[in-house]
């Protein structure tokens, strides 16, 4: 007979979740530079990030970071804190979950989900700094597009859902009700699939 | 230290079980066949009928032995949307089948799949508790109405249904009545007769029994329609050679319950008692789920303000202890659960949840164990939580 495994994920994942590295000591982050915050508690994660900035080099000197969230969430933004101290704005700004899965040793695919919002509040915390110094022109808005009229679906719902397992038009489908109604914006749709796709899972 | 609290998803075996199957494995005959080998296996499953049977006081012939929990469940929901006349006789006028929102997946999927295929399906409300609305129930109780299936005990939080009283309702309005009673059986007293039920569904491996065994009751005289075809095997309502060695397990696990089940619940009432308090008393912001009083006696669902149920779960399971979540984060989807939320409390609370489901097995040291590893563990993830104000938290009931 085969015993246990000892952990569900991998060991790295074990041991950023065990001890997580760089969390934000209480609530205050008024020394921070940029902050950034995603997610919400009714789904069951959210996520902080807070970032210390070397303005004149414009790289990261320090992240810290508070979450609600699963053990992923934990594990992966740990790492991602550790990853992106010494980069520059930009680099850390091109930091992608598959990155920080890669880190990780790889996650389940339903967990990359969880791993997304780290990336996601990193990415506000650094336009947050942007604005907050008079550089809006850098901040890189995530701002949600619509693809589909009818049914008011943006890029971003498309992303959610391919992270929450869509792989196929049909399955975007039934997850959005997308292209249910004229069907126009099929071939957007069918586009932005591979692209999340792809960014994802590398598929 | 390993703590093993998660006795609603299943149990060990009783080690008289364990004894049973391993002597039983000697037996190999198909309980078919007319020779010594197939007699022997014959005699086994029958005595085990029996005991069975008078576990839940139904008569032999009312008990069909099958492949689980969900097939009995499953079973008993297909006969109301068969259309053929040797079934529930009447059942395309009467195609409206009532449930809970709180049911096992089993039955909800089945329920939502009976609907596509033209079933009318009402799903009933629960109170903040977990009790199912009877006033709700006697309004939806039409003459359209063929089945209703309430749950006895519920998985996730432990209440307990008035089946009797359910029951019923549900007669006097000529509609059959089922009731999932995987996780009551065995835990609490259940007698069919009393309950007045017309289908029962019970499962072995929630009472130390093995797993992939599992009784469906159907009361006598009821028009049958087998989910699984092609075999005279158990009357002709359940085809396919019988699991022998899970029904001989099946009946020694009854045998054992009805020989240790009183004493055993009172004790681990008693360790629930202390184990809720324990947890009243080290940590703020928390809220009990599921009936104060009719409730599993090994049962507790607790909600913690701020922290998230997966990353509790796996703080514990690196600390020895096994228990579960409610919110399903760990299975692939991040819905919270459905019976929290069915009783009211917010997404984020439900997100919050664990279950300590206690066993036979159990002792006052393990409570004492997660009374000390508990506190820190919720201490250490409320630290690290964007959702966490001391005393600022609202976990509380509708
Ligand atoms: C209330 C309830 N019904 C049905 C089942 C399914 O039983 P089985 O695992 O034997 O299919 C379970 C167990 O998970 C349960 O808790
Ligand atoms: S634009 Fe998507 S259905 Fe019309």
């Amino acid at each position: 007979m085969l015993q246990a495994g000892e952990w569900a994920y991998t060991e790295k994942l074990k041991e950023h979740f065990m001890s997580p590295k760089n969390i934000l000591q209480g609530d205050n982050t008024d020394d921070f530079d940029g902050v950034g915050m995603e997610g919400n508690l009714q789904c069951g994660d959210q996520m902080l990030v807070a970032i210390k900035v070397d303005k004149e080099k414009e790289v990261i000197t320090d992240c810290k970071w508070k979450t609600y969230g699963c053990a992923s969430a934990i594990a992966s933004t740990s790492i991602l804190s550790e990853m992106v101290k010494g980069m520059t704005l930009d680099q850390a700004f091109h930091v992608s979950p598959k990155d920080v899965a890669k880190e990780l040793g790889g996650l389940p695919d339903h967990k990359i989900h969880c791993s997304v919002l780290g990336d996601k509040a990193l990415r506000a915390a650094i336009n947050n700094f942007y604005s907050r110094n008079g550089m809006d022109d850098k901040v890189k808005e995530e701002q949600a597009k619509i693809v589909c009229q009818c049914m008011n679906i943006t890029d971003h719902d498309i992303e959610d859902a391919v992270l929450e397992g869509a792989r196929t038009y049909y399955e975007l489908q039934e997850r959005t009700k997308l292209g249910t109604v004229c069907g126009q914006c099929k071939d957007e749709a069918e586009m932005l699939l591979e692209k999340f796709k792809h960014i994802h899972f590398g598929a | 230290m390993q703590v093993y609290f998660d006795n609603n998803a299943t149990t060990p075996l009783h080690p008289e079980v364990k004894k049973e199957l391993i002597a039983g494995m000697e037996m190999f005959g198909n309980p078919s066949s007319m020779h010594g080998f197939g007699r022997e296996a014959r005699a086994n499953v029958e005595d085990s009928r029996r005991k069975v049977a008078d576990f839940i006081g139904a008569h032999e012939h009312e008990l069909v032995f099958v492949g689980s929990g969900s097939e009995a469940n499953n079973t008993v929901l297909s006969l109301f949307v068969c259309g053929t006349s040797q079934c529930i006789p009447g059942t395309r006028m009467r195609s409206t089948i009532i449930t809970t929102k709180i049911e096992h997946p089993c039955v909800l999927e089945t329920s939502e799949c009976l609907a596509h295929r033209g079933a009318n399906v009402k799903f009933l409300d629960v109170d903040r508790y977990g009790k199912v609305d009877l006033d709700q129930l006697e309004s939806m109780l039409g003459d359209d109405v063929g089945l209703v299936s309430v749950m006895m005990a519920n998985n996730e939080i432990g209440t307990l249904q008035d089946i009797e009283t359910i029951t019923k309702m549900v007669h006097e309005r000529g509609a059959y009545m089922h009731t999932d009673a995987v996780q009551a059986v065995g835990k609490v007293p259940v007698d069919v007769r009393k309950l007045g039920v017309d289908f029962l569904t019970m499962s072995a491996h929630k009472i130390y029994g093995p797993k992939g065994i599992g009784a469906l009751f159907v009361r006598k005289g009821i028009p049958y329609c087998p989910l699984i075809r092609g075999g005279h095997q158990e009357r002709g309502r359940r085809a396919g050679t019988e699991n022998t060695l899970g029904i001989l397990g099946l009946g020694k696990a009854v045998e054992m319950r009805s020989i240790e089940m009183a004493a055993e619940e009172k004790r681990l009432l008693e360790l629930k008692g202390i184990l809720k308090r324990g947890i009243e008393e080290k940590i703020d912001d928390i809220h009990f789920n599921g009936h104060p009083e009719d409730s599993l006696s090994g049962t507790l669902n607790v909600s913690f303000a701020g922290a998230e149920g997966e990353a509790i779960l796996l703080y514990l399971d690196l600390e020895g202890i096994a228990v579960s979540t409610g919110s399903a984060c760990a299975s692939g989807s991040l819905d919270p659960s459905h019976v929290l939320l069915a009783t009211g409390v917010d997404a984020e609370t439900a997100h919050g949840s664990i279950r300590i489901s206690m066993g036979r097995e159990s002792t006052l040291e393990e409570v004492e164990y997660l009374l000390e590893v508990l506190p820190k563990t919720i201490q250490r993830i409320r630290d690290m939580s964007t959702a966490y104000i001391k005393g600022g938290c609202h976990v509380a009931g509708r």
